[in-house]
């Protein structure tokens, strides 16, 4: 096949459909996001789950029936999933389960800078960590390989770099066609009572010892030779994008680039440690690899604690080849972003600000409401937490603080994580009462306009189920649930506000009005449903 | 010997900044290159700062320009020079907005592509691999609009420049 150039996600999905996976399932987050769409594009099955749970139980689902599955998130996104992941490994899959972790060194986009590899050691699941497009193309093809032979999940972890840079990659297609999925009673491997799991647990320990010996081979870990007697002097085992920094900023050493760091070829490692007199480790984030091999008697040099934050780069890649722990100059700061001109959470924001409310906050672009003109808001910690600590505040704080407590979630996000902090409302309210506000745009904007189970349309745009915040609101037992349309109600926002923080009672308020830059293809979506509609109708034989 | 060209283009969110790199380094993938691209995808379309590397040549590790060593940055928004600014390399080639002639691009939403034209007049990638890109990248009710743009923007840089093997 001729060479293209793409990102890392594209790669990825690219080599998802050439694995012929059933489904793609994931929650859209960046790095991530670009890896279910371009797989859609593609013309492959993928679809947006309300959140990460859900969508490595909806992937693990599919390989249980034999289907190969491929499950994307960011980095945070495996902390949600982490419950079914840490069981998932001890059951036997029959289909390939691949989970791809896009972590975010350095939080371009995101709320923390988690290092993931410690998943893969906590959950026991073997892991592979592509350098470029290329390597996200070829390792998608091994994981699939590796989950099907070990009846495994298999994490690919992603970095921004690698996610969102493009390399030349050659799709080549070599893995074997899945087989027909098919319904195979398998009580012991696929049901975790402990009378199960306690055995289940062992094999899953043999299962890695046995990968840890196929990465020795597995042809996943390059080794580079350096150059004449620099190549002797020193041997640098990185990973990642880290890898092409330090092979470019040390040419003359000998590297060796590991692709599957976990389980660890520590043989691979230990034999090119005692070729070279010196070995450091380069590795993005915490020293895992560094401790892993210190662990295991091996002699290693890390990089200074002040690398471990943020991305590397080729500078302070030479910075660590030199010793060099002096201060980092700091690059000129650009212009930050900004809520858009007419985007609807503006007005909320002024009117919050005006009323000196107590904002706790959520994950999305309405997170931007804690900067100038409108520094309104006080907390921001993960998807859905605005409810839970808005309501931890009002349980704590004097009345007179409590009653200017507001929580504010966005449409999005207020599914993946925010209708179990509704349930929490209304089971435990809080003696002042309290105030959720739905900022509903109509999309999932801030990773890019993906649509999400209350848009009504799935992640191609085609029309599917809807979620009714006001119903379910309603339903759960919420005392008052108020929506309003900015364009024609907006201006009445303060007074229900003033009204309902002034209730001992539980409250909940919808605001819509659609992204400003979702709304031309919201507008074109709607329209291609009504189309699809009328002409299904036409074509219905008359009674 | 492997001569790695690293350019930056940079701007404001929704000026077309990522497209211009897209079509920069698929041009250069068209003309022979190895060819890396990098850039922080997320904030882009809330106004604030984007940026964007390419970097080509016979073999490319990283996939970032160190800064200090850009060969060429390119800078869509005036407001943004100074931030882009210490990516270039001390004789580094700075292509600002300005050398579009005023009002000589009709429609604004094609000066990326102008400011392509004014970086394709310094670069040795051919003309045709450009043109290729831009038709590749682009709705094909654009590509005149467009063609239009790349001419008008080489032909400034070659008149300002004056780069060796123009005429």
């Amino acid at each position: 096949m001729p060479r293209q150039l793409l990102n890392g996600d594209e790669a990825v999905a690219l080599a998802a459909l050439h694995a012929g996976v059933s489904l793609g399932t994931g929650y859209p987050g960046t790095p991530s996001t670009e890896i279910l769409e371009t797989l859609d594009h593609l013309g492959g099955r993928a679809q947006w789950s309300p959140n990460e749970k859900v969508a490595l139980e909806v992937g693990l689902g599919v390989a249980f029936a034999g289907g190969r599955a491929l499950v994307t998130m960011k980095h945070v996104g495996l902390n949600v999933a982490a419950d079914p992941l840490f069981t998932a490994t001890y059951t036997d899959v029959d289909g390939g389960l691949v989970i791809v972790s896009a972590d975010d060194p350095g939080m371009a986009s995101s709320q923390n800078e988690q290092d993931n590899r410690h998943y893969a050691r906590a959950a026991v699941a073997p892991m592979l960590e592509p350098c470029d497009s290329q390597e996200a193309y070829d390792f998608t093809l091994v994981a699939f390989e590796l989950s099907e032979r070990w009846k495994i999940p298999v994490i690919l972890r992603l970095t921004t770099r690698v996610c969102h840079s493009k390399t030349l990659v050659e799709a080549h297609a070599k893995v074997a066609a899945p087989t027909a999925p098919v319904f195979n009673r398998n009580v012991p491997s696929r049901v975790m009572i402990p009378a199960y799991a306690k055995p289940a647990h062992g094999r899953l320990r043999v299962k890695m010892v046995e990968i840890a010996a196929w990465n020795e081979t597995s042809g996943l870990n390059r080794l580079i030779p350096g150059v004449g007697e620099a190549g002797q002097r020193l041997g640098i085992v990185s990973s990642g994008i880290a890898a092409v920094h330090a092979q470019e900023a040390a040419p003359e050493a000998s590297h060796l680039v590991i692709g599957m760091t976990w389980p660890l070829p520590l043989d691979t490692i230990r034999q090119f440690a005692a070729g070279v007199d010196r070995l450091l480790v380069i590795e993005e984030g915490d020293p895992m690899l560094l401790d892993s091999l210190r662990a295991a008697g091996i002699t290693a040099e890390g990089k200074a604690e002040m690398y471990r934050f943020g991305e590397l780069n080729v500078p302070r890649l030479r910075r660590i080849l030199a010793g060099d722990t002096s201060p980092e100059a700091v690059p000129p700061k650009g212009k930050p972003p900004e809520l858009c001109q007419g985007c609807s959470h503006r007005d909320v924001f002024e009117v919050l600000r005006d009323m000196d409310c107590i904002v706790s906050g959520d994950i999305g672009c309405y997170t931007l409401g804690v900067l100038p003109p409108f520094s309104a808001m006080d907390t921001c910690v993960c998807m859905g937490a605005s409810i839970g600590v808005g309501l931890g505040m009002r349980h704590t704080l004097p009345p007179e603080q409590a009653r200017r407590v507001v929580s504010v979630i966005g449409d999005s996000t207020f599914v993946h994580s925010g209708i179990t902090g509704l349930a929490e409302m209304v089971y435990n309210p809080p003696e002042t009462g309290h105030v959720v506000v739905i900022l509903d745009n109509g999309t999932t904007a801030m990773t890019g306009q993906q649509e999400n189970p209350s848009t009504g349309r799935s992640l191609n745009h085609d029309p599917t189920g809807k979620i009714d915040f006001e119903a379910l609101g309603r339903a759960m037992g919420i005392k008052n649930v108020h929506s309003l349309n900015r364009f024609t109600d907006g201006h009445l926002l303060g007074d229900l506000l003033k009204e309902l923080l002034a209730k001992p009672e539980t409250s909940l308020v919808v605001v819509r009005q659609p992204c400003v830059l979702a709304a031309p293809k919201i507008r074109f979506y709607e329209k291609a449903a009504m189309e699809k509609m009328s002409h299904a109708c036409a074509a219905m034989p008359a009674e | 010997m492997n001569k790695v060209t690293n350019i930056v283009l940079g701007g404001l969110g929704g000026q077309g900044v990522l497209t211009a790199s897209d079509i920069l380094a698929d041009a250069a993938f068209r003309a022979g290159f190895d060819v890396k691209k990098s850039e922080l995808h997320g904030m882009s379309q809330r106004g604030g700062s984007v940026s964007s590397d390419v970097r080509y040549g016979a073999r490319v590790l990283s996939p970032m320009v160190t800064a200090g060593e850009a060969d060429f940055l390119l800078v869509l928004e005036p407001t943004q020079v100074d931030v882009n600014r210490p990516v270039l390399k001390p004789d580094g080639v700075l292509i600002a907005i300005e050398i579009i002639p005023e009002g000589a691009v009709k429609n604004k939403k094609s000066l990326n592509v102008a400011m392509l034209g004014a970086l394709s007049a310094l670069l040795d990638i051919p003309e045709a691999a450009w043109l290729d890109a831009i038709h590749a990248r682009l709705a094909a009710k654009l590509h005149r609009l467009n063609d239009e743009s790349f001419a008008i923007g080489r032909a400034a840089a070659i008149q300002r420049f004056n780069p060796p093997g123009q005429t």
